[in-house]
């Protein structure tokens, strides 16, 4: 099974949009995988049914216990996180901002603070009518969503059922969450768009590509908005010798299609012909006839 | 007054905003704004100028390989892995450190001291007359995004006015750039996504407590349902930017709207006063 | 010599684990007495860090060898510096069958 992360450095390129577009129009048996936590969006383009939902438990948070406590504030001292708050005449953890570190439960003198498992999200599994689909939801505020990342991961893996293309919708950015969706992937296909800003993205995202073992693909989105810094992109590409996949014109019709919630190549655009060159290219260069 | 520019979803236009409400702001007086959205830092790229860079550093363990007896204290007590005690060796992990300080608490040898490490770096810059730019950005592979928040927001400290422009999402980074802020923007498009991330992003706001208003960017005329959340939410709408090529091109070349195209430091201005508004007292 | 292999539950029937650092169990077998040691492993739904941790486990019960399904970065790193050797079981048998065929030389090493 070839697995194929689709990432932006920068939010907004269309990434999302692309990697719906290529599930789409694939010609191999596949399974997808959500790995945008923090917003996950791929689950709205396509008619889903629930299979799975289970908790998923982060790092553990610790918990003070009142009973117990007796009121000396040494674990106040020694957070470093500024999580153990005054409230009430009385010490309480902050769940925003504990890290898990249990230093609270080594300090305390009378054993009233403890760890214990925190929800910070769900993880579902989807029938979907383009394959079995891996998604997770985070709580609001809740961290870990680098751990929550290798969840999905593995539950699109356990649901690939000889499936021949993990195709993934990675997050933004390139911190924790980012890695966690290109580590063990075969190929990534970074969604790109002609602008100062996200070719400034771009080469982070390279950067940190390059120190795992994967092909770099680049697809640039909306290229005729900005021809000129289209062209810088392409040679950027072409001087760290990344494979420019498929370039996709602006086109009103995708904006249609999302608010619509469906892929762009459920209709005939300048787009949608884009996405199908595209996604010819990029099987090819995989090894997919 | 401090003012978060925030999105639940990536590539609303989030820093766009930021930065022409900071290049309004600045022709009138003085303004810091700061870029914390530290794996993605692009605000320079509005406004390029010479920077001064501060190292952003967080503590790590060192052990004096003098005292240390490899009993594996520190290990054990190490939730996230950053120390792996062998028969005749410690190896440690670095980027898996989160500065805790346990290992250090637990060793009963004493035997280690924390050491700075860096992690990222703060760049400072004074583009315009009025404005001071201070930009956060984590090395590549690094994770601790919120140590880099931090320290760019510290170095902001003190302005009468300050802007945020957060991370895109949910996590931790937003946790830490909301802190202590006195109103949140939230940056939307209105569009299935954008609605069901403005969604998030309202709810974190809410938890935390923050008065919060919404820019709805791009728009094609046709925000219904994104006015009916913003409505039932009790969010005030406080500016809508239409979707037209001229914007789009200002903004793919790295220009600022405000400056580029009539009408807009007008418009920016407004929406500085309907910001005050919701915080409800005089910056 | 002591080997310590990744299980699905305790003693050398049971099933070995592909997963390095979340295995269930982790079994040691030494191999010139012949006596094995099963302990439930603590980090089985530990967030993060396993490899590092899992490692420093098996160089406390005195291991110099490990056979696993894979192993992540970080703990191929701590065994490579730690000196302990790791190899690849890919099948699905029991723990005393994976030994055999560590002893039989039948096992590929894991990059370290």
């Amino acid at each position: 099974m070839i697995r194929l992360a689709v990432v932006s450095g920068k939010g907004g390129t269309g990434k999302t949009m692309v990697a719906a577009a290529l599930a789409d129009i694939s010609t191999v048996p596949q399974v997808l995988a959500d790995c945008d936590v923090d917003a996950a969006n791929l689950e709205l383009l396509f008619d889903t049914r629930r299979l799975t939902t289970e908790e998923f438990r982060g790092l553990e948070a610790a918990r003070i216990d009142l009973e117990q406590c007796r009121d000396c504030g040494i674990c106040a001292d020694h957070c470093r996180f500024g999580a153990i708050v005054r409230r009430n005449d009385a010490w309480e953890v902050d769940p925003l901002h504990c890290e898990g570190c249990a230093v609270c439960t080594y300090v305390c003198p009378t054993g009233a603070a403890r760890m214990e498992p925190r929800v910070c999200g769900e993880i579902y599994t989807s029938a979907t009518d383009r394959g079995n689909l891996a998604h997770a939801r985070l709580f609001p505020g809740s961290g870990n969503s680098g751990l929550l990342v290798t969840e999905v991961r593995k539950r699109a893996t356990s649901l690939a059922d000889g499936a021949d293309l993990l195709l993934a919708d990675g997050p933004p950015g390139i911190g924790c969450p980012l890695i966690a969706t290109i580590s063990g992937v075969d190929a990534v296909l970074i969604v790109t768009e002609p602008g100062v800003s996200a070719l400034h993205d771009l080469e982070r995202l390279v950067t940190v590509c390059r120190r795992f073992d994967v092909q770099i693909f680049v697809a640039i989105n909306r290229f005729d908005l900005a021809e000129d810094i289209c062209k810088r992109v392409e040679d950027y590409c072409e001087k760290e010798g990344i494979v420019v996949a498929g370039k996709i014109p602006f086109d009103p019709s995708v904006i249609d299609a999302v608010r619509n919630g469906r892929p762009v190549t459920r209709s005939e655009s300048p787009a949608t012909d884009a996405l199908r060159a595209l996604r010819k290219s990029l099987f090819a260069e995989l090894g997919f006839r | 007054m401090k003012i978060a520019i925030a999105s639940g979803k990536g590539g609303t236009g989030k820093s766009t905003v930021a930065a022409n409400l900071a290049c309004t702001l600045a022709l009138s007086r003085e303004v810091a704004l700061v870029d914390c959205d530290v794996e993605e830092p692009n605000l320079h790229l509005f406004f390029p100028d010479s920077a001064v860079d501060v190292p952003v550093t967080t503590p790590v363990p060192e052990i004096d390989p003098a005292l240390c007896n490899f009993c594996g204290e520190c290990g054990k007590f190490c939730r996230f892995g950053a120390l792996s005690v062998l028969k005749d060796r410690v190896i440690l992990f670095p980027e898996l450190c989160h500065s805790c300080g346990g290992c250090s608490l637990v060793c009963p040898q004493g035997a280690i001291e924390e050491v700075p490490r860096t992690v990222g770096r703060v760049a400072c810059s004074c583009p315009l007359p009025s404005l001071t730019l201070v930009s956060g950005v984590l090395n590549e592979g690094e994770v601790m995004a919120p140590a880099v928040i931090r320290a760019a927001k510290m170095l902001a400290e003190g302005h009468p006015l300050i802007l945020y422009d957060a991370s895109p999402g949910i996590a931790c980074p937003v946790i830490e750039t909301l802190e202590g802020v006195d109103a949140c923007i939230l940056v939307t498009e209105s569009t299935p996504f954008g609605l069901h991330d403005l969604r998030l992003a309202a709810e974190v706001v809410e938890g935390i407590g923050i008065p919060a208003g919404v820019v709805i960017n791009r728009s094609d005329g046709q925000d219904e349902e994104t006015l009916e959340f913003c409505r039932e939410r009790g969010l005030p709408v406080l500016m809508t930017i239409p979707f037209s090529r001229e914007i789009a091109a200002v903004q793919n070349r790295g220009g600022l709207i405000c400056r580029d195209l009539p009408g807009w430091e007008e418009r920016f201005a407004d929406l500085f006063e309907a910001v005050v508004k919701i915080v409800g007292v005089s910056p | 010599m002591i080997v310590g292999i990744t299980a699905r539950a305790a003693g050398t029937d049971a099933p070995v684990e592909q997963r390095f650092g979340r295995a269930p169990y982790f079994v040691f077998v030494d191999t010139e007495t012949g006596k094995a040691e099963s302990i439930e492993n603590p980090l089985v739904d530990a967030a993060g860090g396993v490899g590092p941790r899992a490692v420093q486990m098996f160089s406390e019960h005195g291991a110099t060898v490990v056979i696993t399904g894979q192993v992540g970065g970080n703990a191929a790193r701590a065994l490579g510096m730690g000196g302990i050797k790791a190899y690849a079981y890919r099948g699905s048998g029991s723990v005393a069958e994976a030994l055999a065929e560590y002893t039989a030389g039948n096992l590929q090493p894991l990059p370290l």
